[in-house]
């Protein structure tokens, strides 16, 4: 309700004021955070250094188990860069009325979190200085890089998602950065100029933004679904018992999509309560976003639950013992993953006063992500733990080096988000406007009449 | 001159007493892990010998498999290397290894269902006087490469190149990799299969011959024969 009669009460440039209150105002807050996060990532790339420079040595992989926590990462990232473009884009095609405040925060969030992605598998190289022999470069010796090979999929595919990504969120900006070249002074207004290349808001100009956009939403979505499918075949192309099963790529997709929206639902709580944007982002975006959760809660479930019947039913030795493994040694992983994944988000989800708490949901949606961490563990772990040879299996437990990596990867993509609602615009101006063009009431003169568009939107409230 | 290299271990004849491993690492320049890396998983040897228990009523006895690479027609490694590090060898039909080319991806290893590729995790240090055993021969390999069992390609090329030189085919028997050598039961046998009267060539013909994890259709080339049960075997 507050939201309708919103766009009365202030003029157009006060719109832009609210919206961009972070570009606006830098606080001390804000560089405490950024300070902070800096430290973090920076003590977490001195740690890679270090490891660089004596060996991978340093962290707890062995002979099985030569994949380990920076597979994790890169999996979990990326799993989590998939919610954004693909949201967004699904959201602008199906035209969902609720959308335009989640757009921007939803695309940012793919772009870095691939970006903190994309890291780990360079990292996790043994000589990280040779990553060059990957990129299919003319070299004296004619040396090709080897196509048959699922990590040149991989990088093929992580370096069109990102370029994808990176386009997406760029090119959905323009219209709110030339709004805020028209607000802006000082070197902002440079910047934004040199950025909003020229957009003036000409009815050509719109209209051409307007069939490009729906193009990119439209071919974006299939390049995220092979890119989660390409991660999941860096491990069912490996004849590994547990990896090697025809459902991972749906199934990656599928949890992908589940870390994902419920990473835009901590990056949504976050900006609303640090932008001050509880006008924009309202309870019914959360009760919106909660239930896509729990379809992904049901479907992942879903998946799960059919991968592990097979195996369970036909016992073929080498799949049981890993599947075993998950009773005893991994029992701990397990059962954080069956909680954080299914037992506790699908009960709570099923609420609408759950729903529509904002700290509620918050809450679930960090559960969610523990729980797709300890989901990720369990996949790449295990597998390699309980090879095919009994004689060299072994345990793995990650070292401080590893473990600083989490907290480097969480402060690094924090850290990029930080700088990013510094320097452009966090939430979809034109978009919002148009929503609410929409679905306001519209004064001529000193006569109030409701705008047309506000019976087609459908609007349940 | 084309060669198919093939490697026979007799069952019966191995005692498990581990000197095929000491004489690899001594020709191979496989660095020493030390104990504490090696607790981790991080033994450098190409050539393990895996012990098995087995039940047999009232008596456990032990089960020793050397376990060299297999040299796979198939080789699952190959397919799954970003850069070509390891490669099929059109002439010997060995399954090889360029650790320069190698950046450690370490996915060959994680796709070799019988776990013998190694990865240097350290740079691996031979104290004085220790680097005079150096075999001349072959590299020294630096940290963050994947190594593995190469059947000694080094002798392999020596005995070709004497051959060549000589202007004569390599003879079944000329070319001995170091486990086969010094294995004290004369448990491992090495030679081409391509030459039908080499000894490996009989060996394969063999009823008792398996192969590990066959059904995984890898098709290696190291083979098995299986221990006999009972008196006067």
């Amino acid at each position: 309700m507050s939201e309708r009669h919103h766009l009365e009460r202030q003029g157009e440039g006060g719109l832009y004021e609210t919206l961009s209150r972070s570009n606006l105002v830098t606080t001390k807050g804000w560089y405490a955070a950024a300070g902070v996060l800096f430290a973090l990532t920076a003590a977490a790339v001195g740690v890679f250094l270090y490891m660089m420079a004596t060996g991978l040595g340093v962290t707890g992989l062995s002979r099985p188990v030569m994949w380990g926590t920076m597979i994790i990462l890169f999996v979990f990232w990326i799993g989590l860069s998939h919610s954004g473009t693909l949201i967004s884009a699904i959201l602008r095609i199906t035209q969902a009325g609720w959308r335009a405040p989640v757009l921007r925060g939803a695309e940012a969030m793919t772009v870095f979190a691939l970006m903190v992605g994309g890291l780990f598998p360079l990292m996790h190289l043994g000589r990280n200085w040779r990553f060059y022999y990957m990129i299919p470069y003319p070299n004296e010796r004619m040396l090709w890089p080897n196509f048959r090979s699922p990590l040149l999929w991989d990088m093929v595919a992580i370096s069109t998602y990102l370029t994808g990504s990176i386009l997406f969120l760029y090119f959905g900006m323009i219209p709110d950065l030339a709004a805020a070249r028209d607000h802006a002074t000082g070197w902002r207004k440079k910047l934004y100029t040199f950025l909003a290349a020229g957009f003036r808001g000409s009815h050509s100009e719109w209209r051409r933004y307007h069939v490009a956009s729906t193009l990119f939403a439209v071919l974006i979505i299939p390049v995220a679904v092979s890119v989660h499918s390409i991660v999941s075949w860096d491990f069912a192309m490996a004849m590994v018992p547990g990896w090697h099963s025809t459902i991972f790529a749906p199934y990656f997709v599928a949890g992908a999509i589940y870390s994902g929206i419920a990473g835009v639902i901590t990056v949504m709580a976050f900006l609303r309560r640090v932008f001050r944007l509880e006008h924009f982002l309202t309870v019914r975006h959360f009760d919106n976003l909660g239930k896509l959760l729990l379809t992904m809660t049901l479907i992942w479930g879903y998946f799960y639950f059919s991968e592990f019947l097979t195996t369970w039913y036909s016992r073929l030795p080498e799949d049981w013992e890993l599947i075993s493994s998950y009773g005893t040694h991994y029992l701990p992983l397990f059962l954080v993953m069956l909680t954080c994944n299914f037992l506790i988000p699908l009960p709570a989800l099923c609420l609408s006063k759950v729903r529509r708490s904002i700290p509620a949901m918050f809450a679930v949606s960090l559960v969610v992500n523990v729980g797709m961490f300890a989901e990720r563990a369990l996949i790449v772990v295990p597998s390699l733990a309980r090879r095919n040879d009994p004689s060299v299996w072994l345990g793995y437990f990650p070292t401080w080096v590893e473990i600083s990596y989490i907290v480097g990867s969480v402060s690094m993509f924090a850290l990029l988000y930080v700088l990013f609602s510094k320097l452009l615009p966090v939430m979809a101006i034109s978009d919002i406007k148009e929503h609410l063009f929409r679905t306001t009431d519209r004064s001529i003169g000193a006569a109030t009449v409701p705008s047309v568009a506000q019976e087609e939107e459908g609007e349940g409230e | 001159m084309k060669h198919k290299w093939a490697m026979v271990i007799d069952m019966d004849r191995c005692t498990g007493c581990g000197a095929c491993v000491v004489a690899c690492v001594a020709e191979n320049n496989t660095p020493t892990a030390g104990e504490e890396e090696a607790g981790k998983g991080r033994l450098m040897q190409w050539l393990r010998v895996s012990r098995f228990w087995k039940k047999e009523g009232e008596d456990t006895r032990a089960i020793f498999v050397p376990t060299p690479c297999m040299h796979c027609e198939k080789a699952p490694c190959e397919i799954v290397c970003p850069v070509y590090a390891t490669y099929h060898d059109e002439d010997d039909q060995v399954n090889a290894m360029v650790y320069n080319r190698c950046i450690g991806t370490r996915y060959c290893a994680n796709n070799c269902p019988y776990s013998v590729r190694v990865f240097n995790w350290w740079n691996h240090q031979w104290e004085k006087p220790l680097d005079e055993q150096l075999n001349p021969d072959l590299s020294v390999r630096s940290r963050g490469v994947m190594e593995k069992c190469t059947y000694c390609i080094q002798r392999i090329r020596r005995g070709k190149e004497t051959a060549l030189k000589e202007g004569r085919k390599i003879r079944d028997g000329e070319v001995v990799p170091a486990c086969a050598q010094t294995c004290p039961p004369g448990a491992i046998l090495f030679g081409d299969l391509l030459d039908p009267d080499s000894a490996v060539s009989r060996m394969v013909k063999d009823p008792r011959l398996f192969k590990l994890m066959e059904h995984l259709g890898t098709e290696p080339k190291t083979a098995y024969l299986k221990k006999q049960k009972g008196p006067g075997r």
